[in-house]
């Protein structure tokens, strides 16, 4: 063995104060994130009741639940996801298998790249505009569009980069058989990397299903129980914004609460996400 | 017969009939130019693929033999900017013809590919999948139909207890015969194999060999293959190409013993490619 060098001890060090750095901008980082989640664990489980989900959003200083809200925000993420999967899905089949590197599909892969990283209080603005000012008044299905909206270029993009994984021989190969192009698609292709597009979905819901800024323009709330979707419509992300910044206690723990509520699904949805796309992911 | 044709070389004058005239013949290609974008990818091809026997293209890579393999079913259809000029008849029709149904093409002239491609279903969907697309079968003639196809490839007794398993599960050399399964349960009349053991282990590459041998009853078979010694197993007309020209084509036998071409000889004896 040659002995140790100079540059060699050098070397080592330079290793070792690196890997010292980016461990401590690593801790930097989580500790705001478990701070954050501890806070919100804390408040919101002390907060947490089986009133939640019985009563509605109560007057200020009187106490009550969410159920209102938590129906609001499950029925309108609900329609956005009924909207947005086919849409989607449909978009990123044209993308992958045939706009490929045409003008079209550059175009609009391009404009979806926009809308990717479009501030959601944008599209709400933009609903509000086209929708809610035109039939006057806020409404259910406004918010739906303004989620589904937001969700449709999360799910073009995914299923466009999932189809670009299966490889042109499978493509080939079903095509060899003798099978039109709508079957290679829907049984062959899409199938292989159904895992990944149902998981670029449920990523899509998860990310709307917290937005709160394209909400206040158009569902607003609504402190009654509301199943009516061309009503006003209550919803977790605008209560919160609204109990939280209030000067009443009680409203404050529901804010905390419902913060809470959001963060477990949302968890929930990303832990599915994962086990969905392992099991099956492309090799 | 002692044809003299002027301006071509005396070697090529006197070559015989590509085959014999006793066999019929399943594809006829004449004056086959392809072209991807402006290179030309093959040029001038003459020769005839013989029914139910084997014929193996060999040549370096880039050499143009897969190219012709994937004009025989049209495959290049897929990608715009990739043509194909001259005749390929087939039944009585050209193939190249812009009013040819590409999918019946596909049925009756199957392929199988140098990747494993198993489809991401069960081992029986596999093979029902392309039975589907032209036939409407009973639930038990489809077992039926799917029995014989895996019998065809050599894979039913390794396969008959786990028809519902994913096709992806299988080893790399049971995919591949599932594959052939696959191409041969729609009865196409001919099998079009691209390198189809080049991926596979020697004992797996053996049973494909064994297997072409079996199919060449049924079916007309065309293989293109870097292995020339898996050509001078399985192959009964062996084409030699090189940089797109079909340099020598010819009974087998003759080629790989006694080429009439330098080329040929380079190329086989291992001094060139």
């Amino acid at each position: 063995m040659t002995e140790v060098t100079g540059v060699y001890r050098r070397r080592l060090w330079i290793n070792r104060w690196n890997l010292a750095m980016s461990l401590l901008t690593m801790a930097f980082g989580m500790s705001f994130l478990l701070w954050i989640l501890a806070t919100l664990f804390m408040r919101g489980f002390a907060a947490l009741s089986p009133a939640l989900l019985t009563q509605m959003t109560p007057p200020p200083g009187s106490d009550g639940g969410l159920a209102n809200a938590i129906f609001g925000s499950a029925a309108m993420v609900a329609v956005a996801t009924f909207i947005s999967t086919p849409i989607g899905i449909l978009a990123g089949i044209y993308l992958a298998e045939f706009g490929k590197n045409g003008l079209v599909a550059s175009v609009t892969r391009f404009i979806n790249d926009i809308l990717l990283s479009a501030p959601s209080i944008v599209i709400g603005l933009f609903i509000y505009t086209v929708v809610v000012a035109r039939v006057e008044h806020f409404s259910g299905w406004a918010g739906s569009l303004a989620l589904a909206l937001l969700a449709i270029p999360v799910v073009v993009r995914t299923t466009e980069n999932m189809l670009r994984l299966v490889p042109n021989s499978l493509r080939e190969a079903a095509v060899a058989m003798g099978a039109p192009m709508w079957k290679v698609i829907l049984m062959v292709t899409l199938k292989a990397v159904r895992a990944g597009v149902i998981t670029g979905v449920l990523l899509a819901v998860a990310r709307v299903s917290g937005e709160t800024a394209p909400l206040l323009f158009t569902a607003l709330n609504n402190q009654f129980w509301n199943t009516d979707m061309n009503a006003p419509m209550a919803n977790l992300p605008v209560v919160i914004f609204q109990f939280a910044m209030s000067p009443f206690e009680q409203w404050q723990h529901l804010a905390w609460a419902g913060a809470l509520l959001i963060t477990l699904a949302v968890l929930v949805l990303n832990i599915m996400a994962r086990v969905l796309f392992r099991q099956t992911a492309p090799k | 017969m002692n044809l003299e044709i002027p301006g071509l070389r005396p070697e090529l004058a006197a070559r015989p009939d590509a085959t014999p005239a006793t066999l019929a013949t399943k594809i006829a290609v004449r004056n086959l130019d392809f072209f991807y974008g402006k290179f030309q990818g093959l040029k001038n091809i003459n020769l005839e693929i013989a029914e139910r026997r084997v014929t193996a293209f060999i040549g370096p890579s880039g050499c143009g033999k897969s190219t012709l393999l994937r004009t025989l079913n049209r495959m290049y259809s897929l990608y715009p900017g990739q043509r194909a000029v001259g005749e390929i008849a087939f039944n009585g029709r050209n193939v190249l013809d812009p009013g040819v149904d590409l999918n019946m093409l596909r049925a009756k002239i199957g392929m199988v590919f140098q990747k494993p491609t198993p489809f991401p279903m069960s081992i029986h969907d596999n093979i029902a999948f392309g039975v589907r697309l032209y036939e409407r079968l009973s639930p038990r003639q489809m077992d039926e139909r799917v029995e014989w196809a895996l019998t065809k490839a050599a894979m039913w007794e390794e396969a008959k207890d786990k028809l519902k398993q994913s096709g992806m599960a299988l080893s790399g050399g049971q995919q591949q015969r599932l594959c052939i399964a696959r191409a041969v349960a729609v009865k196409p009349e001919v099998l079009l194999l691209d390198e189809p053991t080049s991926a596979l282990d020697p004992i797996s590459t053996a049973k494909i060999e064994e297997l072409i041998s079996e199919l060449k009853t049924d079916y007309t078979i065309a293989i293109v293959t870097h292995n020339m010694q898996q050509a001078a197993r399985v192959s009964d007309y062996t084409a030699y190409m090189y940089l797109g020209e079909l340099i020598e084509f010819g009974a087998t036998d003759d080629l790989f013993l006694k080429p009439r071409r330098k080329e040929t000889e380079d190329y086989i004896t291992g001094r060139f490619g």
